[in-house]
This record gives structure tokens, sequence and C-alpha cells, in this order.
């Protein structure tokens, strides 16, 4: 996350704002949502007929908007909301709009460092990407599956670069869609284009093509492999060499392939959101190694440890020497990491966090409708009615909690930085 | 004759046994190992309670909604299949064999009832073909083999029957007898008479996938 | 009820398809022999095997299929029948036929059985006939014959995630739409879009968006009025719905139900409740999943059969008034046999409606509606051949109206399509409405 160095990480609780408050001011509050340092705390609130605002730490922001939706802060803490004004959608940043209008703005997305910030609009039903208020010079007659690149400033999606009506299933099925980056189609058509990715140098683009109704490979930059295969899931760029790996289905079994060969040397049920450790040399994925049993293989090689429902979520460590993931087994949800179950079960966790030296684990928990953070597997003493994901000091000695006490009426919003031995004992 | 009456009433009667518990062997087992290639699914649906639960109400006449609404049909196959089974095991002349050759002998029906039972299995057997010929759904699905399985299946209750009455020729008819009834067993691994080894599966998988998954009954 | 039935495939046949014709003017017989041995060989196994060899040929089945029933009993639609113009020859034939076979069985595999499973509960052995039919129209899609309607919904499917070629934006701006025009009767109501951690994530397919908005609308307003939390998404993976799951193209079936529950697992819910539509759950619960290798959805999905049951009976639901009027309900293949909701159903139609009348058969025996198992979207050439391969469910709808029923619940968007044609085809002058609707008319709501 965006500069965690320079967040206030004195051991202390901070009283952010007194959200039970809001009640009074405001017709009606949505969801509040709390900005990643945990210094603001959020809500679409209603202010007036027909009339919206956000409010950000106890003040509404000063304009007013007739729809206001889609709230998310970015890396950097600022706060996006997707807003409307006479039918004229655009985003706000902070309170201020972006100059341009559309018919509809949605799926606001963020570089790692937040400063860029992308959304897909579509104005008199063309459609394209705008990046910190500058649309995309060409427009599409459709958008989908926006893609960002890690920096923010490259934009990639799936657009229509052939016009085929409902009911042309022949010409349909000679390619009419492609990939587009920053508005410029790939020279080549496919049947479908999905999910994306691009380079860790935001100069290559790979994606999930399909060239016939049975066919499909990866394309990097327009290019597909030369193997096909009777289904491919989403494809990763190598940090390390810029390769191109992919989850490919061969004969009723997933493996994983690189460039079009065959890479890992074993075959599984199932074989999805792979990715590589940090520096690139070693790849996770989640996999089911036998019909309806899931789990982790780091390089191929699987976790003895399965789940029944389902994994999901999985991370690396920064070090890249241990993962953890979600796993949910009859129901019940828990975090595995290595290889080991935490003991504790909860009725939802969210994704793993690792320290920033790999040494510990925290995640969001709930528990008959309160969360807590868990560290390592043992549960913080308090619960919350609310809470945001957990962030470690980047000397990985402390966590930052945030949460909303309180019960169903009212609540206070506090932002609490802890040593991790307060929760870990 | 004699001779030919001891070739198939000795080594053919290895023979014929040998084929029908080897061959019933051989089909479950070839058919798990494909299944457990190809399908799966099949062992990771199968449910032992479920399964039963449906193959009880199957085997159970009227047991069924389409047994209830076939009254006579489900009578007429339940009488032909429990006599099927039943006859040829309880049969005194048969067991009188089975004294013979192991000096192992059980309880056994009375002649006039084998006789009795006999024909109400020879009756079936021309209802059956006589429904194969008349109902049009039947006709349409019908091709030679299932006449000649018909007759394969008739055929030992026919000529036992005959050989019995020492009707005339009985002593070759004996002998057709025997041989008739050693086709019948070599036949039920190798042809559409092997639903009797699949019955409980097919039926089992169906019935876990409405009882477990489906939360239904299938019947 | 006097229409002549069709009497044999020739009257069909005569049927015009673009997505049929052509695909068969592409074929030779060296490309079908291929194609069919390549799926005999690399997808079925002991099923298929076992099903065909078990088979006695005693036709016990045939009773089962409304298609068989509607046809004056003519054998070729029985279960078995169909399998035998089908299966049985290609294996006989060990996959050298010609194209104008592969014609006859993709309209037979697409349009002439629902896949409702009904057979299986009259043939003594089980044999799943849904499933060999399944495998026909899998070869066909290999083979690049399947009905243009068909066809061109997988494409919208494959385009956009969704069954009715909706772009991102028009999904979420329905919803807006359809929370602004709620919010008129009930102030408060939201339609919370992406709210993370909300109990359930609340899943429709596209035809609600496209022709029956009101379902959201009255989703959204008995979601509100019961207090629960729910959510949903602004992405792809709303739509439940799942065509290629009958045309054949199991991978297209498999990306659509991961976006589906990956959505619902982004989402954090505990539950994906979804609408009242039959195939869908199929496809969620237990077909889609089971290609992407969960034995069980990841995340639990609840009918909303069963989800106006949970609401009722926990009294997050009152009842205002009951409806007047008698009511009779369609039991749908898909959550009947394939889900054992219709005591729950009762359940709810006994404590919203006034009188409710019986089909017979129902429950588990119910008859199919017709339109399912993607019939209905073979589209407007098949009309005639679906509403005229269901007489029978004419017959049925009129002995309950007989005994008094005026209203149809029907809580399947298919079998809702496939009975609005029967009643007016056979002019029964019957209202039909979904569950929702009549729990909307009739709940308690904040004055
Ligand atoms: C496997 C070899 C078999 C042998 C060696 C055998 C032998 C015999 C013999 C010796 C008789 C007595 C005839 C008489 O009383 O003179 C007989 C009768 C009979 N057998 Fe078999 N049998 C065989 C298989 C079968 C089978 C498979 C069936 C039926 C499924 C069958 C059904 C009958 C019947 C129905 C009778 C006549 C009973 C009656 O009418 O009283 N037999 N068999
Ligand atoms: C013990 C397990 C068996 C079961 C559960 C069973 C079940 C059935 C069923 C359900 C049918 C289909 C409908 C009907 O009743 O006609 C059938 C038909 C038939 N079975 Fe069996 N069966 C068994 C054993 C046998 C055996 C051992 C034979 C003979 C060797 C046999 C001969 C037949 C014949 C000939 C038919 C066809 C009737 C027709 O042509 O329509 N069955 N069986
Ligand atoms: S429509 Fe239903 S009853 Fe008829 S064959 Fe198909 S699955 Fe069986
Ligand atoms: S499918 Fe079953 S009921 Fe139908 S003919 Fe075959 S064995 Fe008989
Ligand atoms: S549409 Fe309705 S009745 Fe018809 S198959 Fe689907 S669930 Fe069955």
């Amino acid at each position: 996350m965006h500069n965690i160095s320079s967040w206030a990480w004195e051991i202390g609780k901070k009283l952010i704002a007194d959200t039970g408050k809001w009640k009074d001011m405001f017709e009606n509050i949505e969801e509040p949502y709390v900005s990643p340092d945990g210094e603001k705390i959020a809500a679409v609130v209603k202010t007036g007929e027909m009339e919206f605002s956000v409010c950000e730490n106890d003040a509404p922001w000063e304009r007013r908007f007739d729809k206001v939706w889609y709230l998310k802060f970015g890396p950097d803490n600022r706060l996006t909301a997707l807003v409307s004004d006479t039918g004229a959608w655009t985003v706000a940043v902070d309170g201020d709009v972006w100059e341009n209008t559309f018919d509809f703005v949605w799926n606001t997305k963020f570089g790692t460092d937040g400063k860029n910030i992308t959304v897909a609009a579509q104005k008199e039903m063309e459609y394209f990407a705008v990046t910190n208020d500058i649309p995309w010079e060409t427009g599409f007659s459709s958008l989908s599956n926006l893609t960002i690149s890690r920096d923010g400033k490259r934009v990639a999606g799936v657009v229509p670069t052939v016009d085929v009506s409902e009911g042309e299933i022949f010409k349909f099925q000679e390619g009419c869609y492609s990939a587009v980056v920053d508005g410029k189609p790939w020279d080549t058509n496919f049947v479908n284009v999905w999910d994306m990715a691009f380079s860790h140098d935001s100069e290559h683009v790979a994606a999930e093509v399909r060239t016939s109704l049975y066919d499909y490979t990866i394309a990097v930059d327009g290019v597909p492999w030369d193997k096909i295969y009777t289904s491919v899931w989403m494809p990763q760029f190598s940090p390390a060499n810029g390769s191109v790996t992919a989850p490919v289905r061969i004969a009723g079994k997933w493996t994983l392939a690189r460039d079009g060969n065959p890479f890992w040397n074993r075959s599984f049920a199932q074989l999805w959101h792979h990715m590589y450790s940090p520096d690139g040399k070693k790849i996770a994925a989640i996999v089911a190694p036998k019909f309806g049993r899931w789990t982790v293989a780091v390089d191929g090689k699987p976790w003895s440890l399965t789940f029944g429902d389902l994994v999901t979520e999985a991370v690396f460590s920064p070090d890249g020497n241990r993962v953890a993931c979600i796993g949910k087994e009859d129901g019940k949800w828990t975090i595995a990491v290595d290889g080991k179950a935490w003991g504790g079960v909860y009725d939802m966790v969210w994704q793993p966090v690792f320290s920033p030296d790999s040494r510990s684990v925290a995640a969001k928990a709930e528990k008959n409708g309160r969360y807590t953070i868990v560290i390592d597997g043992k549960p913080f003493k308090d619960s919350y009615k609310a809470l945001g994901d957990p962030v470690f000091s980047p000397d990985s000695e402390k966590i930052l909690i945030k949460g909303i006490e309180g019960d169903a009426d009212g609540g206070k919003y506090y932002r609490q930085v802890l040593p991790i031995t307060d929760i870990t004992g | 004759m004699h001779d030919i009456y001891n070739f198939v009433s000795g080594p053919l009667v290895w023979v014929s046994f040998i084929i029908f518990f080897g061959g019933i062997l051989y089909r479950l087992i070839s058919m798990a190992v494909l299944a457990k290639k190809k399908d799966v699914i099949v062992y990771e649906y199968m449910s032992l309670q479920y399964g039963l639960r449906s193959i009880l109400h199957w085997i159970i006449p009227f047991g069924t909604v389409k047994w209830q609404k076939n009254p006579i049909f489900t009578i007429v196959t339940f009488t032909f299949h429990i006599c099927l089974i039943f006859i040829p095991i309880f049969l005194f002349a048969h067991i009188i064999l089975w004294k013979e050759s192991w000096d192992i002998s059980w309880w056994y029906i009375s002649d006039i009832a084998a006789d009795v039972l006999t024909i109400v299995v020879i009756a079936s057997c021309i209802f059956f073909l006589v429904r194969r010929i008349v109902l049009p759904d039947v006709k349409y699905l019908t091709s030679i083999s299932d006449y000649v399985i018909l007759g394969i299946v008739a055929a030992p209750f026919i000529t036992g029957f005959w050989t019995y009455h020492q009707w005339p020729g009985f002593r070759i008819m004996g002998i057709i007898h025997i041989l008739s009834g050693e086709i019948m067993l070599a036949a039920i691994p190798f042809t559409r008479l092997s639903h009797m080894i699949f019955f409980p599966f097919t039926r089992g998988y169906m019935g876990s996938e409405f009882g477990a998954v489906r939360h239904a009954k299938d019947w | 009820m006097a229409e002549p039935a069709i009497k044999n495939s020739e009257q069909i046949d005569k049927i015009v398809d673009e997505g049929i014709d052509t695909g068969i003017a592409r074929l030779t017989p060296e490309k079908i022999e291929q194609v069919i041995n390549k799926v005999l060989k690399t997808e079925t196994g002991a099923r298929l095997k076992t099903y065909v060899e078990t088979c006695v040929h005693c036709g016990l089945c045939s009773e089962a299929c409304h298609y068989y029933l509607s046809h004056d009993n003519d054998p070729k639609f029985s279960p078995a029948g169909k399998v035998k113009q089908t299966i049985w020859e290609i294996l006989k034939k060990k996959g050298k036929v010609d194209p104008e076979f592969i014609r006859r069985i993709s309209r037979i595999a697409s349009t002439e059985c629902n896949l409702c499973r009904r057979c299986a509960m009259y043939c003594p052995f089980g044999i799943d006939v849904a499933y060999l039919i399944t495998i026909v129209r899998r070869i066909c899609h290999m083979l690049g014959v399947t009905p243009l309607y068909q066809q061109d919904t997988a494409h919208s499917h494959s385009a956009n995630l969704n069954q009715m070629w909706v772009k991102e934006d028009e999904y979420i701006d329905t919803l807006q739409w359809q929370e602004e025009e709620a919010q008129d009767e009930i102030p408060y109501l939201r339609i919370p879009v992406e709210k993370e951690g909300a109990e359930i994530f609340y899943s429709v397919i596209a035809p609600e968006l496209k022709f029956r908005a009101q379902l959201i609308y009255q989703a959204a307003v008995i979601l509100n009025v019961a207090g629960v939390d729910f959510t949903m998404p602004a992405t792809p993976g709303w739509d439940n719905s799942d065509l290629c799951m009958f045309t054949g193209d199991n991978e297209m079936m498999g990306r659509l139900k991961k976006a589906h529950f990956e959505t619902a697992m982004r989402l954090k819910v505990k539950r994906i409740v979804m609408g009242e539509c039959g195939h869908a759950f199929r496809s969620v619960y237990d077909v889609g999943n089971r290609w992407l290798a969960w034995k069980m959805p990841p995340i639990p999905v609840i009918h909303a059969v069963e989800f106006y049951y949970e609401l009722i009976k926990e009294g997050k639901i009152k009842i205002a008034k009951k409806y007047e009027g008698a009511v009779t309900f369609q039991d749908p293949c898909n959550i009947s046999r394939g889900r054992g909701l219709h005591e729950m159903a009762r359940y709810v139609v006994n404590a919203t409606c006034e009188e409710f009348i019986e089909m017979h058969p129902n429950r588990e025996h119910n008859y199919c509606c017709c339109a399912g198992g993607g019939v209905i979207n073979a589209g407007p050439p098949y009309k005639m051949k679906r509403i005229k391969g269901n007489r029978i469910k004419a017959e049925q709808l009129f002995a309950a109206k007989a005994r008094g029923a005026k209203v149809v619940i029907a809580p399947c968007h298919n079998c809702h399509g496939g009975i609005e044609d029967i009643i007016h085809h056979y002019g029964l002058d019957m209202e039909l409405y979904f569950l929702g609707d009549i729990i909307y008319k009739i709940m308690e709501k904040p004055v």
C-alpha cells in the first residue's frame, strides 16, 4: 500500500468520528467505508429530497448530487464516488468533480500508488475509459473487462471491433471482438476476449481469448499462442522475465502452461488464480487436486491440507516464502497458511494479510454478526460492529485496527494501533 | 446321446457357471474402473442411504408411482422375475443334481408348484412378447435382439417343462433344456440381461442424485 | 383442445432454422465421424455405456414424457425413442452418419426434450435420458449445429456474461432506476450495490432487466420490508442463468458459473438468493459447479421459493390479506425434481392465497412446461411445436380450471414463458403470476 511509513503508528486509540450522530444529521446513511490509513470514514448520505452527498469524518461534502454511488478510497486515501448531477455522471474525488461528464460511469480503478484513477464511461452510446478526467479518444459500442496496469497509467478492456448484431451467429463466430489498450484495439479479432493482465512494466497485455467456439488460448499483445486448449483462465506475466503463464485445460484436466508450452508437470481437476511471488521466482495457484477438494499448490505441489467448499484469496508473503489463503469447509470459514489451517472457524473471513517481515498473518473475521481481527489464529478480544482490513506497521510489530464500536443503533469509529503481541500474546 | 448328455450336464455346467460368475465380476470391475477414469462424479455422489432407499421402492411391487399406474404389468413383471430366480434354485430336479455331484441339498418346491410357476413364467414371456408386438412405443424400441433375449429366457422353462412331462422327444429336450439354461446363464453378463447386474447401480445412482443432492423422491 | 398433434416429424423437418441449416451445410461425413468419436471417447464413459446396455427397451418411460403424451403417444417422442433415434444410432454406426442425420438429432435434442428428468422417475433403472440427450447436444455443439436463437443466447453469454446482450452500465442503470421507482412506494428502500459483507447476494437473470424489471422492483420491496441485508454486484457475474449449459458449450457454462460464484466470494456474502428461475438454479446447483470441480455450490444458493418460505415462516413478511381467487401451482422441474422445493412452495402458496387447487400430477411428478431445457430459447421457429408438444399441460391446467382455479403461479421464468403461450393458444383464459407477484400484492408494507 501507498507510503505506509508516513502513517501514524504510535500505539493508541483515536476517535475519528461519532458515526452514531450521523443519523441526526441526515435523512439516510448508507454503509460506511474507511480509508486505508484509517484516518477517514465516509458514507453516502441523503441530504434532502432527491439530494445526496458524501459524509466524511462528520462533515458532508459541500456539493450535492442527485445520485451518489460506488464510494471507494484509493490507496493514497483519496475518496472517490460516482456522482450524477441532473443526469450527467462524473467522478468526484475528495468532493471535487471531474470536468467531463458522461451518460454513465462505473468500475472505478486505481493504480497501486493511487495517483491514477480510471473509470469506464458511456456517452451517447459510445463506450470508453477515462483516466484522471481524460477520456480515450475513440469510443466503442461496448466496453468490458476494464483492466489497468500496476502504475495505473495504462488501461485495457474488451470491445467489439466489428459491428455484429444480435442473431448474426456466424458473423459472431468469425471473431468480432478484440482487446483495446489505451483506446487502441489490437489488430487481431477474436470470438471472445476475457480477463487480461498487464506486464509489470505496463508494456504488454496478455488476455484469455477464444478463436472459435472451441479453441481457447492466450494472446499476448494481440498475438495468440500457437497452442490451443479446450479452455484457459487468466494469464499472468512473470515479474522476473516477462514470460506469460496461464492455466490451460487439456483432456479435461487443468495444468499451467508458459508461453504455450507445458510448465507444471502435473494436472488438476481445477487450477486458477495463479500468482507470482514478489520476486517472480515462485508461482502459487488455487487448485483442486481431485474433484471437490481444494487447496493451494506452490510450483505445482499441492498442500496436503484441502477444503471441501472452496479456497480463495490466496496471497504470497512479501519474501515469497509463504502463502496464505481463505478456506471453507462445511460452511465454516478459516485461514490457512503454508498448508496449516488456523484452529478457529468463522462465519466469514477476509483476505489474509502478511506482515512486511512475512512472519505474521492477520485477517478480518466475522462471528455471530460481530467482527474482529485475528493474527496467526488468535482472535483479538474486542469485537466490532464494522471493521476495515488490518494493516501491519512497516516494522511488523504493530497492527492498525479500524473499527466501529457500538451496537446497531449507535457507533463510534476508532483508529487504533496495537502491538501485535496484544493479540498474539 | 449319453455322451452328449454327460458333456452338457457336466463340463458345460461348469463352463456356464464360470462364464456367469466370471462375467458378472468382469463387467462390474471393468465398469468400476471405467467410471473411476471417466465418471468420477458417480463415486462422488453415490450415497448408500439414498441409493438403497430408491432401490427398495423400486423392488417392492407397487412401491412406486410407475408400478401403481400399470398394475397388470407390475404384477406380471414381479411374478416373472421372482419365479425366474426362485424356480431354478428351489426345483427338486435341480437339487437332485446338486445332491448327486456335491452332496448338498436344500428346501425345494413341490413338482406341482414348479409346474404352475413354470407356466406362469412362460405366460409372462408371452405377455412380454405380445406387448412388444402390440404396443407401438415398445415396438418402436424393439430390435431382433429383444426377441432373441426373450427366447433365451423362455427356453429353459419351456424345455424343462417338456422334459419333466416326458413329452415326445423328451430325452433330446432334456439335453436342449440343460443347454438352454447354460446359454441363459452365460448370456446374462453380456447382453441386455446384464440389467440384473447394473440395476442396483443405475437405480442407486439416480436415487442418490435425487435423494442426497436434489432432496426429492425418484419413484 | 382439438388441435391435431404433429403426427410425424416431417412437418417439423420443414422448420427453417439458419443456425441448424448453415451448420449442416458445412459438415462432411469425415468431420462428423471425427467429432462424434472424439466426444464419445474423451467425454463419456461408464454412465453412457451402462445406460445404453442396461435399457431393456421396455417402454416404461414413455408415459413420463409430455411430448409423447401430447403427440398422441407417438413413439418417436418417448424418452427411449429419442435415445434410439440419436445415441443408439450413433453408437451402432460408430459415428459414421450423414449431415441429415445430424439435422435430425439436433432437432430432437434441442427442441424435443426439455431435459426435465421426469422419465428418470418412470424408468425402473433410473436411466437418465436427460443426460443422454445432453451428450447429443454436446455433439451438435461441437459440430456447430445449434438452433440460431439458442446459439445467439450462448454468444451473448460469452460476450457479456449475461443472457441478453445487456451491457455493464445498462444493468447498473436498471437497478438504480428500479430503486428510484420503488422509493416512491417505500422511501427508505435501497438496492445496495457492491455492499461487501452483506448477508445475501441477490442474483437475477437478464430477462428480468430487459423485460420484467418489475420483478426487480418487487424483489427490492420484499427484501427491504423483510429487513434483509442484501446486495447486488456492479459487475458481470450478476446473471445466474446459463443457456450454454443447454447448448452443450460446457466450457462457457463453467466460465459463467465461475464468474457468478466468484462475484459472490468477492462480495463476501454468506448466501446467494436467486430470483424465480428454474434452469439457472440447475446450472448453479448441480451442473455448472460440477464442471468446475465444486462438488456443491461453494456459496450456498437459495432459490426464491425457499427464500420466500423462510421469510414468511420467520414472520419477516406478513400477509395483509390473502390473495383472493383460486390459484393453481406449476412445480418447475428444476426446483421440484431438481431440489425438492415443492412442499415449501405449497407452504408459501397456502400462506398467501385463499384457495389452492392442485394440478395433477404434481410435486416431483409434475409435467414439465415444455419451455425448459433451453427449448423456449430455440425461439419463434419452434414456438408452435413447443405449444403442441405440451397439450397435456393444457389439459392439466384445464382440469384445474374446471375445479375453480383462475390463476396459475409459476415460479420459473421458462415455465412462465411456456405456460403463457399454452394459456393463449389453448384459450385457457387464466392469469399467470410469479410467486413474487402474489407476495408483493398481498404483503404488509409500511405506509
Ligand atoms: C444349468 C444347467 C441346468 C441343468 C443341468 C438343469 C437340469 C434340469 C433337469 C434335470 C430337470 C428335470 C427334468 C425332468 O424332471 O426330467 C430340469 C427341469 C427344469 N429346469 Fe432345469 N436345468 C438347468 C438350468 C435351468 C435354468 C437356468 C432354468 C431356468 C431359469 C431351469 C428351469 C427348469 C424348469 C422350469 C424345469 C421344469 C420344472 C417343472 O416343470 O417341474 N433350468 N432342469
Ligand atoms: C435380480 C435382478 C433383476 C432386476 C432388478 C430386474 C429388473 C427388470 C426390470 C426393471 C425390467 C424392465 C421392465 C420389466 O419389468 O419388464 C426387466 C425386464 C426384463 N428382465 Fe429383468 N431383472 C432382474 C433379473 C433378470 C434376470 C436374471 C433375467 C433373466 C435371465 C431377467 C429377464 C428380463 C427380461 C427378459 C426382461 C424384458 C421383458 C420385456 O421383454 O419387456 N431379469 N427386468
Ligand atoms: S422431456 Fe423430460 S420426460 Fe421427455 S425425454 Fe426429455 S427428460 Fe425425459
Ligand atoms: S429407458 Fe428405462 S423405461 Fe425406458 S425403455 Fe429403457 S429401460 Fe425401459
Ligand atoms: S422451465 Fe420450468 S417446467 Fe420446464 S424444465 Fe424448467 S423448470 Fe421445468
